[in-house]
C-alpha cells in the first residue's frame, strides 16, 4: 500500500498548483499593487485559484442542498468563502480554502496510516496451506483444507490452520498473538495454534478445526469487528455535531445583524461572521474520537489484549472493583509440592512412596508428587494399586502395605495424622502411612502466578474480589498472600454468579465491575459483569463469545495493561476534545473582541487555527496506538 | 435467514458521511443491521438472505448519493 491513495495523490496536486497560482497574488496583495485592481480584474484572477483546490467541495455542498442534508462542514466552507467573495476579500477566500483542503488531506493521510499500521500488527492470516493429498504436497487455500487432513509447515511459515502435531518438533513465535516475546516449544501430541509462526523445524500436523472455526480466524474477525461497535462519547460526538454546525450558523447569522443595528458597519460584522464559520468546523472532533478508539483497540491487540469494541474500552476505563476467579488467573492451576514432614524416615523416601503409590494416576496432585520426586520410577516394585475415591490410594511397594491419602483415609484405617507443624499451612496435605504406621506428609499448592502479587498491587486503589470454588484455608492464604481485599471460598459455578450479582448491587453506580476468568465453566459470569476478561483464552471458544476483552496469554498483569490501555485512550479523547473546543472559542473570543475594538477580523487565521488543531488532534490520537 | 456481510469502501473521506451512509442503509427494508466505520473503511451489512442482492444495490446507491467518489469493492 502506498502512502497516498489515487485520490489523495490528485488532490495533493491541485493543493499545490493552487498554491502556486496564488503566491503571486498574495504578494501583490503584500505590497498594495492588486489594492487598486478593479473588481472585474481581481475576482477572476482569485478564482481560478479558488476553484481549482476547492470545486469539489462545492460540488458537494451543492449536491447536500439538493438532497436536503445542509449543515455539514463543506457547507460552512461555502458560505465563509464565498461570502469572502461577496464582500470583496479574495485573497482570504483562497487561503481558507487552501487551509481547510490541506487539513482534509493531512486527517485522509493519518487515518490511512494508522489503519495500515494496525492491519501490520494483525498480520496473523495465512495465505495457503501446505496438504498432503494422495502422497502429494500441496499448497492450497486455508479454507480448502478438511478436519482430518495432514499439513506440513515448514520453518518460517505461519501455521494455517488449529491442529495437532504428529511429527517433528520446534519453537513457535506466538506473538502476533499473544504479545510474548519467549518461543513455545512443541513435538508430537502438542496442540497447534494457527497464526503462530514456525521458527525452526518442520511441522507435520493433523487439522483439527475448519478455517472458518480456527483461532486466527476467530481473532481477525474479533479486531475487525471491534471498530463498528461504537463507544458512548463517539455516539455524544455524532449527536453533537448534528446540533452544533446549525447553531454555528445560527451564531454567525446574529452576529452579522444584531451587533451592526446598533454599532453600524456592516461588512466588518459579516466578515466576523464567516470567520466564526471557519473556526467552528467540527472536524477536529468527528473525526479525532473515533480514531482515538481505534488506535488505542489496536494497540491493545499488538499486546495480546483483544478489546471487542470501542463501548468496551470505555466500560474498562471505568473499572472500580476487579473479581477474580482463582484458578487459572491467580494461580496457574498447576500443583507443586511445597513442604515434605517425614515422621521416620528420609524426606526423600516419604516423596518416593507417595510418588510410586500414585504413579498409575493422572491427577493433577498424583503429577506433582511425581514431578517432585524427579527421578524416575520402577513400576514393577509397585504392586496391587486399589484407587480409594475421595480417600486415596492402597498400594503394595517393595512388600510393604501404602496408603497415600487424604486425612479420612488415615482415620478410616485407625491412623492418627500428626497436626502439621508448618505455621503457615495453606496447601492440600496428602498423608502417607506404611503397614499401618503413619510415615508422614507432603502439602501441595497450587502455584500462584509470578506477577499475580504485582498485579493486585497495581490494581489498588481499585477493589479486589477472589472467587473460588477452593476451601477456606486455601482460598483465604492466597488473598492474603496477594492482599487481596475481599475473597469468597467453597463456591460453585452457580454461586459466583450470585456472588457478582451481589458485588453489582454494592459498587457505585458510575464504576464498574470486572470479571476475570480463565474462561473454563465462567462463561455466564463473564457475560453477567459489566467488563468480562477471559484469560488464557487461545482456543477456547465459550469465553472468547461470552468476554468482552480476551487476554490473549495466561498473564495476569495483562488486566493491569488493558485498563492502563483504556483509560489512557480515554484520557486522548478527553484531551481532543477539550483541547479543540478550546481552540475554537478562544479564535472565536479573540476575533468578536477585535472586532468590537474597530479592527477587522482575521479570517486567515481562524482557518489556520482549525487546520492547526485537526492535526494536533489526529497525531493525538494516533499516540493512543502505543500502549506500553 | 439473515446473512452478515463484510465489504470494504474505498476513498471514503469524511467521518460525517460514513455516519450519513450507515443511517441510510439502516433504513433499507429488509436490513436488521448496517454499520460504515470510517476508520476501518468498511460496510458490514446484516439483512434477509433472499433479498440481499437488491438490498445491496440499494446501499450502493446511497453511498453514491452521499460521497460521489466512494467505492463499495463487491466480491
Amino acid at each position: 500500500m502506498q502512502l497516498l491513495s489515487k485520490k489523495q495523490r490528485k488532490m495533493l496536486l491541485r493543493i499545490v498548483i493552487a498554491a502556486v497560482l496564488f503566491v503571486p497574488l498574495l504578494v501583490l496583495e503584500l505590497t498594495g499593487v492588486s489594492e487598486e485592481w478593479a473588481w472585474y480584474i481581481a475576482l477572476p484572477v482569485h478564482l481560478v485559484p479558488y476553484l481549482i483546490v476547492g470545486y469539489d467541495v462545492l460540488r458537494k455542498a451543492a449536491r447536500n442542498i439538493c438532497h436536503g442534508r445542509i449543515f455539514d462542514e463543506n457547507f460552512l466552507m461555502c458560505i465563509a468563502t464565498l461570502g469572502a467573495i461577496a464582500v470583496g476579500e479574495y485573497p482570504e477566500a483562497v487561503e481558507v480554502m487552501l487551509f481547510f483542503q490541506i487539513g482534509e488531506l493531512l486527517q485522509a493521510i493519518a487515518v490511512r496510516r494508522s489503519r495500515r499500521s494496525v492491519s501490520d500488527l494483525m498480520d496473523i492470516r495465512p495465505d495457503y496451506a501446505n496438504v498432503e493429498r494422495d502422497g502429494e504436497l500441496l499448497r492450497v487455500d486455508p479454507g480448502d483444507v478438511q478436519i482430518g487432513e495432514i499439513i506440513l509447515v515448514k520453518p518460517g511459515e505461519k501455521v494455517p490452520l488449529d491442529g495437532v502435531v504428529i511429527e517433528g518438533s520446534s519453537n513457535l513465535d506466538t506473538a502476533a498473538l499473544t504479545g510474548e516475546s519467549l518461543p513455545r516449544g512443541v513435538a508430537a501430541g502438542s496442540e497447534l495454534i494457527s497464526g503462530c509462526v514456525n521458527m525452526s523445524g518442520a511441522l507435520k500436523a493433523r487439522v483439527t478445526k475448519p478455517y472458518g472455526e480456527s483461532t486466527v480466524a476467530k481473532i481477525l474477525d474479533l479486531v475487525e469487528n471491534a471498530s463498528s461497535a461504537k463507544a458512548k462519547s463517539e455516539g455524544f460526538i455524532t449527536r453533537f455535531a448534528k446540533y452544533y454546525t446549525p447553531a454555528v450558523v445560527l451564531l454567525a447569522l446574529l452576529l452579522a445583524v444584531v451587533p451592526p443595528v446598533f454599532l453600524g458597519d456592516f461588512p466588518k460584522w459579516i466578515r466576523l461572521a464567516l470567520t466564526c464559520l471557519v473556526v467552528s468546523c467540527p472536524c477536529a472532533l468527528v473525526i479525532s474520537v473515533p480514531l482515538t478508539f481505534f488506535a488505542g483497540i489496536g494497540g491493545a491487540a499488538r499486546e495480546g489484549i483483544l478489546v471487542k469494541g470501542a463501548n468496551r474500552l470505555e466500560e474498562l476505563a471505568k473499572v472500580q472493583t476487579v473479581v477474580f476467579d482463582k484458578t487459572g488467573t491467580l494461580t496457574s492451576g498447576r500443583f507443586t509440592v511445597t513442604v515434605v514432614h517425614p515422621d521416620r524416615m528420609a524426606e526423600e523416601e516419604l516423596l518416593y512412596l507417595a510418588a510410586a503409590a500414585e504413579c498409575y494416576s493422572d491427577h493433577p496432585i498424583s503429577l506433582s508428587l511425581k514431578q517432585a520426586y524427579k527421578k524416575e520410577i520402577d513400576r514393577t516394585k509397585v504392586a496391587s494399586v486399589e484407587e480409594i475415591a475421595g480417600r486415596g490410594v492402597r498400594a503394595v511397594i517393595d512388600g510393604k502395605t501404602v496408603l497415600v491419602g487424604n486425612e479420612r483415609l488415615m482415620l478410616d484405617h485407625k491412623i492418627v495424622p500428626t497436626e502439621c507443624c508448618h505455621a503457615e499451612h495453606r496447601g492440600t496435605l496428602v498423608h502417607v502411612a506404611v503397614n499401618g504406621v503413619y510415615a508422614g506428609h507432603v502439602e501441595i499448592c497450587d502455584e500462584l502466578k509470578p506477577d499475580a502479587a504485582e498485579t493486585i498491587r497495581l490494581l489498588r486503589p481499585r477493589k479486589t474480589v477472589i472467587l473460588t470454588g477452593d476451601h477456606a484455608s486455601v482460598g483465604e492464604d492466597v488473598a492474603a498472600r496477594l492482599g487481596v481485599d475481599e475473597v469468597h471460598c467453597d463456591l460453585l459455578p452457580a454461586d459466583k454468579v450470585m456472588k457478582v450479582e451481589a458485588l453489582l448491587q454494592s459498587k457505585p453506580a458510575s464504576s464498574a465491575l470486572a470479571f476475570v476468568g480463565d474462561g473454563i465453566n465462567d462463561a455466564p459470569v463473564l457475560s453477567r459483569a459489566d467488563v468480562g476478561i477471559a484469560m488464557g483464552a487461545l482456543g477456547s471458544d465459550a469465553a472468547i463469545e461470552a468476554a468482552d476483552i480476551v487476554l490473549m496469554d495466561d498473564k495476569p498483569s495483562k488486566v493491569t495493561t488493558a485498563i492502563r490501555a483504556s483509560r489512557r485512550t480515554l484520557r486522548i479523547v478527553r484531551e481532543n476534545v477539550v483541547f479543540s473546543l478550546a481552540v475554537k472559542v478562544g479564535v472565536l473570543i479573540a476575533e468578536i473582541i477585535m472586532t468590537s475594538l474597530g479592527s477587522n477580523s482575521d479570517m486567515t487565521l481562524a482557518a489556520f487555527a482549525d487546520v492547526g488543531v485537526l492535526v494536533l488532534a489526529v497525531l493525538n490520537a494516533t499516540r493512543a496506538l502505543r500502549v506500553k | 435467514m439473515i446473512m452478515k456481510k463484510t465489504f470494504e469502501l474505498e476513498d471514503l473521506d469524511c467521518a460525517n458521511c460514513a455516519a450519513k451512509m450507515e443511517a441510510g442503509i439502516r433504513k433499507i427494508d429488509g436490513v436488521k443491521d448496517a454499520t460504515v466505520s470510517y476508520i476501518a473503511q468498511k460496510l458490514t451489512i446484516e439483512a434477509d438472505d433472499d433479498r440481499f442482492e437488491a438490498i445491496l444495490k440499494e446501499a450502493v446507491k446511497i453511498c453514491k448519493s452521499i460521497e460521489p467518489d466512494c467505492t463499495i469493492l463487491l466480491k
